[in-house]
């Protein structure tokens, strides 16, 4: 069956090249270059990348968007933990909870970002204030949209998680004396680990690459200072006649953090894994 | 075994041809647009020879007229006439990727001086072209240097719309408007008796993004106007801002003489205040003549339109806003076949009784075109009236704003000032005017 792989391989290996290879050597291609069209571009050296660097708005994205991530990780991994955790008891009903737990995951973040945004805006209009007044409205909005709608997703990878533990692991521990709460920590935790490596990579770079729910939820208001770095991006490229190739070059800068982000993070949690 | 090894090769072979259809229906027709437009009326055959059309369409709102008149255009010469419309707010977008193509739009638009600035190596020089020739004024034409890139193709108003009814409910007609001053008597006595009277001044002054457009473009063209005017200029690249003190009491006007609380104005959407003018709970909306069928149920006795005043000296002659901020180019590097085709569809648009009448009435457009008819919205005659009574247009001076970015930080500004309305706050509206106009005309550049 072997010399049938390249036959095999073919077909993806096309779609992969043609969809990612190409654009992503053409892109960043464009990052140095001046263009109104992407086939249309004329070099210009590293003065994108020079623009780039220069933009304030730019940095405080970064900031702004670090800072989520951190807490986006927490809350939302602390949560689906706690959720698997609670499902995993037998008790009657948990296909249920699960089922409900994982369907906000289903729905677009664009959608989820105006519903959101209407049940906020409702809320804070009672005390005068809207989202759009207060970079940390929206910034707390985002937190509460993006648990809200990636908790069951990290929930149902837990699950599985914790359904691989063998049981008489757990069983020996709590023979041997261990309380729930050592059982938690020294056997449950560490056996773990695989799924808490995915989980915190999904939600890292979801954090870092976040962009749509940030769009229709606050559009960067008030005055850019709740924009994330994928929206920034975005708003660079179409903001100003000129400067698609600046946004390119920000794009290239925002692939290179990503990478370096994921792949420190996969090492830190990758390390504490067990064999099982 | 030999049979075995059959059906492996056949769905491998299936998956690539799947696969390379997929690539192939990228062509012209499919991008960009969420609208009906992306299916493309191609109702000829393209290899006739003789060059085709494709028409890139800003209007979402005259897609369906636009794919009739192109299937009529073919049916009556033979050559093919494909319309792509852009969903609404994607035009720039949907440009860039089409213009990419092989088979890119012969026929695009720009919005003034600033789009042409990023498309001016795209456009064909139509001076001298036979459309060009029908034009009604040389205003119309978008120049760079002594060539002709763009052509205005339709004319729009814009000004304070108000209910005639209400306002003489309150004790008023619109000729006791005359200036900055009146208006704003008018607005704060309907206030200060709104609970009275049962509804208020003005709508919402929406700064949601399907509204904000409203007063951080059209708004802060009677500014840029004045100050243009005085300087005798048409352009720059550094506003000074002389006018903002008004701009701030026109704002400060709509906001605190509106229906809802200033510091909710963020939430407010462009159909919020729709629906606040239509069910009659304020008597002045600022828009223009293009939301004639959203009001258009109040009756046509009952609209009029009045004249953005922000209390300028001489005030009282001015007009209308009235200008255009959709120009056609040509594609220059488009076939020469082609580029004749869509010269000749243009020119048969505005000449022809088909074309004509499709664009006047079917799509309810004020053309700047020779062959332009009489308008049967109210707004547009009601914007005519000042033009016949001498008073004064207002140019469409924001078509030279420098960027996006620049509209954007305005916006921003002036929502925040509405929140809390003190002078600190109002710098930042003068900051983001007068030195994002200065940071934004550089970085452009």
């Amino acid at each position: 069956m072997k010399r049938y792989m390249p036959l095999f391989v073919l077909p993806t290996l096309c779609a992969f090249i043609l969809g990612f290879i190409l654009p992503f050597i053409m892109g960043v291609g464009l990052s140095f270059c001046k263009f109104t069209t992407v086939t249309d571009a004329k070099f210009v050296g590293f003065s994108n990348y020079i623009k780039a660097l220069q933009d304030t708005v730019f940095r405080h994205s970064f900031w702004y968007t670090a800072l989520f991530t951190v807490v986006s990780l927490l809350v939302i991994n602390v949560i689906a933990f706690a959720l698997a955790m609670a499902l995993t008891q037998k008790m009657r009903g948990t296909n249920i909870f699960r089922t409900i737990f994982f369907m906000p995951n289903l729905i677009g973040g664009i959608v989820l970002g105006y519903i959101w945004q209407l049940i906020f805006n409702g809320i804070l209009a009672k005390y005068s204030t809207a989202l759009a007044l207060n970079e940390w409205y929206g910034f707390w909005g985002l937190i509460i949209l993006v648990s809200w709608q990636q908790i069951g997703y990290m929930m149902i990878i837990y699950i599985a998680g914790l359904q691989a533990i063998p049981g008489d692991v757990l069983e020996a521990a709590q023979i041997d004396g261990a309380t729930g709460w050592q059982r938690l920590w020294k056997v449950t935790v560490p056996m773990m680990m695989p799924s808490i490596t995915i989980c915190s990579f999904l939600s890292v770079t979801n954090g870092f690459k976040l962009f749509d729910q940030n769009l229709s939820l606050t559009a960067g208001e008030p005055g850019k200072m709740s924009e994330m770095m994928a929206l920034n991006i975005y708003n660079t490229f179409y903001g100003r006649t000129g400067w698609e190739g600046v946004g390119q070059a920000k794009a290239v800068l925002f692939f290179i953090l990503v990478v370096i982000i994921g792949v420190l993070q996969l090492r830190a949690t990758r390390s504490k894994e067990v064999q099982q | 075994m030999k049979k075995k090894k059959v059906m492996p090769v056949l769905l491998a072979a299936a998956m690539t041809v799947g696969m390379f259809a997929g690539c192939g229906s990228n062509d012209a027709g499919t991008a960009g647009g969420s609208t009906q437009g992306a299916q493309g009326t191609q109702a000829a055959d393209k290899s006739s020879g003789d060059g085709s059309v494709y028409y890139l369409n800003f209007k979402p709102e005259a897609d369906e007229q636009w794919q009739i008149l192109a299937s009529e255009y073919t049916k009556e010469t033979g050559v093919p006439v494909t319309v792509l419309t852009a969903a609404s707010g994607e035009y720039e977008k949907t440009l860039k990727s089409e213009m990419a193509k092989t088979d890119a739009p012969t026929l695009f638009q720009v919005n003034g001086p600033v789009g042409l600035a990023s498309w001016k190596d795209y456009c064909y020089d139509l001076s001298g072209a036979d459309v060009t020739g029908q034009l009604t004024s040389e205003d119309f034409a978008l120049k760079d240097g002594d060539q002709t890139l763009g052509i205005g193709y339709v004319i729009e108003s814009y000004g304070i719309i108000y209910n005639k009814a209400l306002l003489e409910k309150a004790g008023y007609t619109a000729a006791d408007i005359t200036n900055f001053a009146s208006l704003k008597k008018v607005a704060e006595d309907i206030t200060a008796r709104k609970d009275e009277l049962g509804f208020s001044a003005f709508t919402s002054a929406g700064m949601d993004g399907s509204s904000d457009w409203r007063f951080k473009t059209h708004l802060a063209n009677l500014p840029i106007y004045y100050e243009y005017k005085a300087d005798g200029i048409d352009n720059t690249d550094a506003i000074k801002g002389t006018y903002l003190d008004n701009y701030r009491q026109i704002w400060d006007l709509y906001i605190n003489n509106a229906t809802c609380d200033p510091k909710l104005l963020s939430t407010k959407t462009g159909d919020d205040a729709v629906a606040e003018f239509a069910t009659e709970e304020a008597v002045f909306y600022q828009n223009g003549t293009w939301a004639y069928n959203d009001v258009k149920d109040l009756g046509d006795d009952n609209l009029g339109l009045l004249p953005i005043y922000i209390g300028v000296d001489g005030e009282e002659n001015q007009g209308i806003c009235t200008g255009t901020e959709n120009y056609w180019c040509v594609n220059k590097n488009a076939a020469p076949e082609d580029i004749q085709a869509t010269l000749d569809f243009m020119n048969w648009c505005v000449t022809s009784e088909t074309g004509v009448n499709a664009m006047c009435k079917d799509m309810g457009f004020v053309i700047p075109f020779k062959s332009n008819l009489d308008s049967e919205n109210v707004l547009v005659n009601a914007a005519n009236d000042y033009l016949d009574a001498g008073k004064t247009p207002v140019t469409w001076n924001f078509t030279t704003m420098p960027s996006e970015e620049w509209k954007n930080g305005v916006g921003s500004a002036l929502t925040a000032y509405a929140a809390d309305q003190s002078d600190a706050n109002w710098d930042a509206v003068k900051k983001a005017f007068v030195e994002g106009w200065a940071t934004e005309a550089a970085a452009a550049k």
